[in-house]
């Protein structure tokens, strides 16, 4: 009958179409289950893993892969936006044997931490690399006096300032100045600092850098175990880092905003008519001229912006202004170490340090970088960045940072309520508790 | 259907079939049941079964993910950590605030909502749900968004348009002190999630037979006395369900106070802490007993509601009571 015919006929088209739409899915299938579309056959592939830039870590990889000539392919994988879900995305994978893991760009803070996880820098390596480091940047990539990272790009904080108002205030900003002063400048003159007062990883930054700029250390037992850790917080040095942040919380001398303040708040305060000194990273120099091109700002204060080293606590006592920026690392689990420490050699290649200061605006952690004349002219605070970066300070080095972290950002906020005699004991008994396991976080 | 047919096995019985129990028929329709909600069940089992089972046995260890080879079998010793340590009572707090306040409200507006569509025009009907049901379609993180950045102190409006308010000036920093953060926080919540409890509780309004109305009318009611004596006691199971379910989702809050304060100035919830203890601290045993215990209090809710006050899921959902 014809309708049987039909319903046969139809019953067919079914099975053959459901037939190939099988097909398709299992090649689909094992193409995600491979991971990756069709690889260039005999060529081993690194898989860096970066945390977000304007593109300058891919642009790098590219090259790199172009001067390896066939030895290795550098493929990039991207990290979420904040440090502190890169670190989870990377602490997850490694301790569960990620092979994936052959490149990773690593916040300072969080080296020790993962330093276990790490595959060991190879003597060569360590010597070619840190040949011309800047200190700080040094000191962020080792752990134990060993060095567990290679020195990528390096961040640091400087003190930019609102020229007109130093030159009202009569401060000579050729002279190293003091937070005293700072203070004393904001009291006056009726205009607010820019600083970062929020609950969260700025705040560590910035106690850091006053405590050590003091001349102590938050930590004082770097390789003890969580329960035996001490602390250095109840010392002239805490102390006097809590009075700097209580008074400029309790004078008011950052604006109404400050206990919510981070970099990006504190730099549209700096920016706007009250504005006069911030502590910040160098993105703050792009932001503003960019800011300055798409008309929201006027040229006036771009021109008013000077710039000097992270003020000092003591007069005569030298700065330590904060240490940030990207190490990179090699996952322990890596199936081409040697080819990775290869490739770092590659990235790390001054010349790339430069040219990713010049289109990401991350300076570099070689001295030898700043020495392109194009620096100068796009980055005039460049010296006082190189400066700064030989001077930065490492915020503590344990594995429990995280702890150490937030324990600190929850006891020494909000600014207003710090007190010297108090605070940084209870932030110092606090800790030692969480450390111990004796309190919740 | 099938109900109809287990119910009554004797009339649906074939002739020739084996004298059972159930016909083929019923067999056939069980076993098709089986093999159609099979799967599904061993997925659920699988993706919320095992993670409990999985939370509840790394409680009981000492367990950083980090230094996998330091774990060790401390038994409840989480427990003790947890319940012993203000951190977990002002959370509990915190949260029970935001779950009390936020359903609450949300049933008076959501109620008064489910009025509005239920006696609205047929011309604007579908238009005023549409329009009353947008905010649940929005997702939480950009609603959350939208209202951080509109009481920010350095970006928001709401500072300079409300300043004629006592209290409300252009100095005022929201989020930096609990006070001030967790009204925003349930406002955002409230504003967010009203429109469900409104529809849960429009499909309520619906089962009122119209004929139990107009006989109180008949007798001279007043609206008031309708609403209270007639329509309310009539969607009671409604408004329970309605209640219930607000209130479980209420106390997983995160989102909101996530992108808002992340937990900063005593706004931090439970589920807040338990991420920061599992995922930001890594501390995997004492991160699963917070969220083991996070659980229990769900649990709680649930069996408090369902014994207690008698919240009948199995009526709302068009089943026989």
């Amino acid at each position: 009958m014809p309708g049987n015919r039909r319903i046969k006929q139809q019953k067919k088209r079914i099975r053959r179409r459901s037939g190939a739409v099988t097909a398709t899915t299992l090649g689909l299938a094992s193409l995600l289950l491979s991971g990756c579309g069709p690889a260039e056959s005999g060529v081993p592939t690194l898989t860096w893993y970066i945390n977000p830039d304007a593109g300058g870590q891919a642009a790098i990889a590219e090259r790199c892969t172009e001067q390896a000539n066939g030895e290795y392919r550098i493929e990039t994988s991207l990290l979420p936006n904040d440090a502190a879900a890169q670190r989870e995305q990377l602490a997850r994978r490694l301790a569960a044997n990620d092979d994936s893991l052959d490149i990773m760009s690593i916040d300072p803070p969080f080296v020790p931490e993962l330093a276990t996880f790490l595959a060991p820098v190879p003597e060569g390596v360590a010597e070619r690399t840190t040949e011309n480091t800047l200190e700080g940047a040094l000191q962020g990539a080792m752990y134990k006096d060993e060095l567990v990272t290679v020195p990528f790009w390096a961040n640091t904080q400087i003190l930019w300032y609102r020229e007109s108002v130093a030159e009202e205030a009569g401060l000579d900003m050729s002279q190293p100045v003091t937070w005293d002063q700072l203070m004393e400048v904001a009291a006056t003159q009726d205009v607010e600092l820019g600083v970062q007062g929020s609950q969260a990883e700025s705040m560590t930054v910035w106690i850091n850098s006053l405590i050590e700029s003091a001349g102590g250390t938050i930590l004082e037992t770097p390789e003890a175990p969580a329960d035996e850790i001490e602390l250095g917080l109840v010392s002239e040095a805490g102390r006097e880092a809590a009075r700097i942040i209580g008074t400029i919380g309790d004078q008011e001398l950052g604006g109404p905003g400050l206990a919510t303040s981070t970099e990006n708040t504190s730099l549209n305060l700096f920016q706007g008519e009250s504005g006069s000194f911030m502590v910040n990273y160098p993105f703050v120099w792009p932001a503003t001229q960019s800011a300055v091109e798409g008309g929201s700002l006027d040229q006036a204060v771009l021109d008013d912006i000077g710039w000097a080293l992270y003020p000092r606590v003591y007069e005569d006592q030298e700065t330590a202004p904060p240490l940030g920026g990207i190490n990179l690392g090699v996952g322990a689990d890596s199936d081409n170490p040697e080819l990775a420490y290869k490739a770092i050699e590659c990235i790390v290649q001054p010349e790339n340090q430069t040219e990713y200061f010049l289109t990401n605006g991350n300076p570099p952690s070689n001295s030898e970088s700043y020495e392109d004349p194009r620096i100068e002219e796009q980055f005039p605070m460049a010296e006082t960045i190189r400066q700064s970066l030989e001077l930065a300070a490492p915020r503590p080095q344990t594995p429990f940072y995280n702890e150490i972290s937030t324990g600190l950002q929850q006891t020494w906020t909000p600014p207003d309520e710090v007190e010297p005699e108090t605070t940084p004991e209870e932030s110092a008994e606090f800790i030692t508790a969480v450390l111990r396991g004796e309190r919740l976080l | 259907m099938t109900s109809a047919i287990t119910k009554n096995p004797r009339a649906m019985k074939s002739d020739d079939g084996p004298h059972n129990d159930y016909s083929d028929r019923a067999k056939a329709e069980r076993r098709l049941g089986w093999l159609l909600a099979g799967p599904a069940f061993i997925i659920m089992l699988a993706v919320t079964l095992y993670p409990i089972i999985q939370a509840f046995f790394d409680s009981l260890y000492a367990f950083r993910l980090t230094a996998p080879d330091e774990r060790e079998f401390i038994f409840l010793q989480n427990y003790v950590t947890i319940l012993g340590d203000p951190v977990w009572w002002r959370d509990l707090a915190v949260t029970s605030l935001i779950t009390v306040v936020t359903v609450a409200v949300e049933l008076v507006l959501g109620f008064a909502l489910a009025l509005v569509m239920h006696r609205a025009l047929k011309a604007v009907r579908g238009w005023l749900r549409t329009a009353i049901l947008v905010p649940y379609g929005i997702i939480t993180v950009v609603s959350a968004y939208a209202w951080f950045y509109a009481f920010d102190i350095s970006s928001g409006y709401v500072n300079s348009w409300f300043d004629w308010v006592p209290g409300i000036d252009q100095d005022l920093n929201w989020f930096a002190q609990a006070s001030t953060a967790l009204p925003v926080i349930m406002a955002s919540e409230i504003w967010k999630t009203t429109p469900f409890i409104s529809l849960l509780l429009l499909a309520g309004l619906a089962q009122v037979p119209d004929e139990l109305t107009e006989a109180a009318k008949v007798d001279g009611a007043t609206w008031w006395e309708q609403m209270r004596k007639v329509i309310i006691p009539n969607m009671k199971a409604a408004i329970m369900v309605a209640v219930l379910f607000r209130a479980l989702d209420a106390f997983r809050i995160f989102d909101n106070v996530f992108i808002m304060t992340n937990g900063q100035y005593g706004t931090e919830v439970l589920s807040l802490l338990a991420y920061r203890t599992s995922i930001s601290r890594l501390e995997i045993g004492l991160g699963s007993a917070v969220s083991v215990l996070l659980f229990a209090c769900v649990l709680l809710i649930s069996f408090i509601a369902i014994k207690v006050f008698k919240v009948d899921l199995s009526g709302s959902t068009g089943g026989k009571r």
